[in-house]
């Protein structure tokens, strides 16, 4: 029987015993991240321990992005622990305000997660990385702690789901809807502890960043982690990004998997995630009416370059509705620097919505967009329960960049379509 | 770590996220004595005020999915809590309580039937649980080796500096 992708990839990294979908293994790991509201724990736990022995400084990457710029006194006395952190042990990749961005749209920009690794973060949405056709999962700050004394994880090897998408997309559907259409067929349990590889011809039509939207949400479905095959498009990406060697994976014809589903996509339309769960899918058709304050743009899962331009296309020309806030978060300083350059963000500002700096902003009800109690959001994050965006009562709708600024022009959620 | 757990039980639904165990906003701390304050502030404003130590949570499915925040089961630890029974656990919290010595049980059979205010008592080591309240008695699997050297070790941590780690 051969292996999938996943088992052969973490295969690669034990130095002895059996690969096989169940086992606990113990495998070395090639990068690692955290931000500024997990590594703090980490770093407390490294510093109460004498002379600890840190390993793998160069193979860690400290991203402040979550409550950046500071937005409170206590996140400054994070940001400045990772920072002495970083000093005091040489650790290369630290990155600071003005350099850094959303951790998962920053580590692949620049080439530090690679086809083929094991990535560990310690954050949810380190599945991203998944697009690239490595092995990445989140895991908490112990584990991260775990990983920096021993440069290894423990890790239960996952059995694997393979998701097999054909048809051609139709126009305004992308990578978010194929994700939130797959969250609604699988609900939230089937996938737990499980791998989910994204596969077929859809899937090989799909772009870098809207590969990123689909792993980025396996973690959604309770997935170890989301992968698809690298190809030309990964190289293409990758090539001159990469500050390490990699390798190419693919799943063995005749790899064992614990279920297949097979999807056509071909009539496939918008997809909206209502509250409180990112599963909890409907078509967009099948919505009626749904008034909303604020818009959000951008994130780990929809931030992207070619997420930000699909926004503009749709919003050019047209102003953001009298009670409508649209709010759009450019993830990295790369990600901004090209917006900005090509006319993107122009188009926002004179749409009249506010062009944050790059953050998690939002997605987290941290700051910079927070709701208050019965307020109602549509995002193009990846979350969706109870509070997530502020007040307990408020509601955040998931959609696709296009749907979301639609609706920022129209004041209720809205198929583009109806403003282009 | 105790092997014999003795409490009440405070029962919650299905797929309890990390957001209302601990939401993002209290993010900024990381003292367990700062955290424990706002441990499931969306459901139960002060609940680890009503926890006594030992006690323990029921709760439904995918406990614990969304974030890979560790504060939400440092907070659920420093309250007292014991240790959680669910039919089932999301896995970044699954393994980050077991990496910091909270051990988690799936057991569907006493959730489906035991009430909040039910006493209950837990054999660790033997997979039993009793619940006194309801004199009834039920099983689960018992742990695999490694899950059960974390319990054991109090988390990764020292276990890993005890020099005795192995999968």
């Amino acid at each position: 029987m051969g292996c999938t992708i996943t088992e052969k990839i973490l295969g690669k990294h034990v130095s002895k015993g059996e690969v096989k979908s169940g086992k606990h293994i113990l495998a070395s790991v090639d990068f690692m991240v955290a931000n500024d509201i997990t590594a703090p724990i980490t770093i407390d736990i490294l510093e109460d321990i004498p002379n600890a022995k840190i390993k793998g400084l160069d193979r860690i990457a400290l991203v402040p992005d979550h409550f950046t710029p500071n937005k409170d006194i206590k996140s400054a006395e994070n940001v400045k622990k990772l920072r002495k952190f970083a000093r005091d042990y040489g650790i290369k990749y630290f990155f600071e305000t003005g350099r850094a961005g959303v951790e998962h749209c920053l580590l692949p920009e620049k080439g530090l997660v690679l086809p083929g690794d094991l990535v560990i973060g310690a954050d949810s949405h380190t599945c991203t990385y998944g697009a690239l056709g490595c092995v990445s999962t989140g895991v908490g700050s112990t584990d991260l702690a775990g990983a920096l004394l021993s440069g290894k994880i423990w890790i239960k090897v996952p059995e694997t789901i393979k998701l097999e998408y054909t048809g051609k997309l139709k126009k305004w559907t992308y990578g978010k809807d194929l994700i939130l259409m797959t969250l609604k067929d699988l609900g939230d349990k089937v996938s737990i502890y499980r791998s989910l590889e994204f596969t077929g011809e859809t899937i090989s039509d799909l772009n870098m960043s809207q590969r990123f939207t689909m792993c980025n949400m396996a973690v959604e479905a309770g997935a170890k982690n989301g992968i698809i095959s690298p190809d030309e498009i990964t190289e293409e990406y990758i090539k001159d990004r990469a500050k390490r060697p990699y390798n190419f994976y693919y799943s063995d014809s005749d790899a064992e998997f614990v279920e297949t589903r097979r999807y056509d996509v071909s009539e496939l339309e918008p997809q909206v995630a209502l509250p409180f769960s990112p599963s909890n899918v409907k078509n967009i058709s099948d919505l009626g009416e749904i008034k909303i304050d604020q818009v959000f743009i951008g994130s780990c899962t929809n931030g992207w370059y070619e997420d930000l331009k699909i926004a503009a296309e749709v919003i050019k020309g047209k102003k953001v509705a009298d009670h409508v806030r649209l709010i759009v978060i450019p993830p990295t300083p790369e990600i901004y620097l090209k917006a900005l350059r090509n006319g993107i963000l122009e188009v926002f500002a004179k749409a009249e919505a506010v062009i944050g700096p790059p953050t998690c902003g939002p997605c987290l009800g941290g700051h910079l967009g927070v709701l208050g109690a019965g307020e109602r959001a549509i995002s193009t994050s990846n979350r969706n329960f109870v509070g997530r965006m502020g007040h307990y009562k408020s509601e955040v709708y998931l959609a696709n960049p296009a749907v979301a600024a639609a609706s920022a022009v129209v004041g209720r959620i809205a198929h583009p379509k109806e403003v282009n | 770590m105790e092997m014999i757990i003795k409490g009440k039980s405070w029962k919650f639904g299905d797929n309890i996220d990390t957001d209302v165990i601990i939401p993002a906003r209290y993010l900024n701390l990381t003292e367990p004595s700062e955290l424990v304050k706002y441990l499931f502030e969306p459901l139960r404003e002060n609940f680890a005020s009503m926890v006594k130590t030992g006690d323990l949570l029921i709760a439904g499915e995918n406990f614990g999915c969304g974030s890979s925040r560790e504060h939400a089961p440092i907070a659920i630890k420093a309250s007292g809590i014991s240790c959680v029974i669910a039919k089932s656990f999301a896995r970044i919290f699954y393994r980050n309580s077991f990496n910091i010595g909270l051990p988690l049980i799936i057991c569907p059979d006493i959730v489906e039937e035991i009430e909040e205010g039910d006493e209950i008592e837990v054999d660790l080591k033997r997979g039993e649980i009793f619940n006194q309240t309801k004199e009834k008695e039920y099983s689960f699997p018992p742990f695999e080796k490694l899950m059960m050297n974390l319990i054991e070790h109090n988390g990764l941590i020292p276990y890993l500096l005890s020099g005795k780690f192995s999968i």
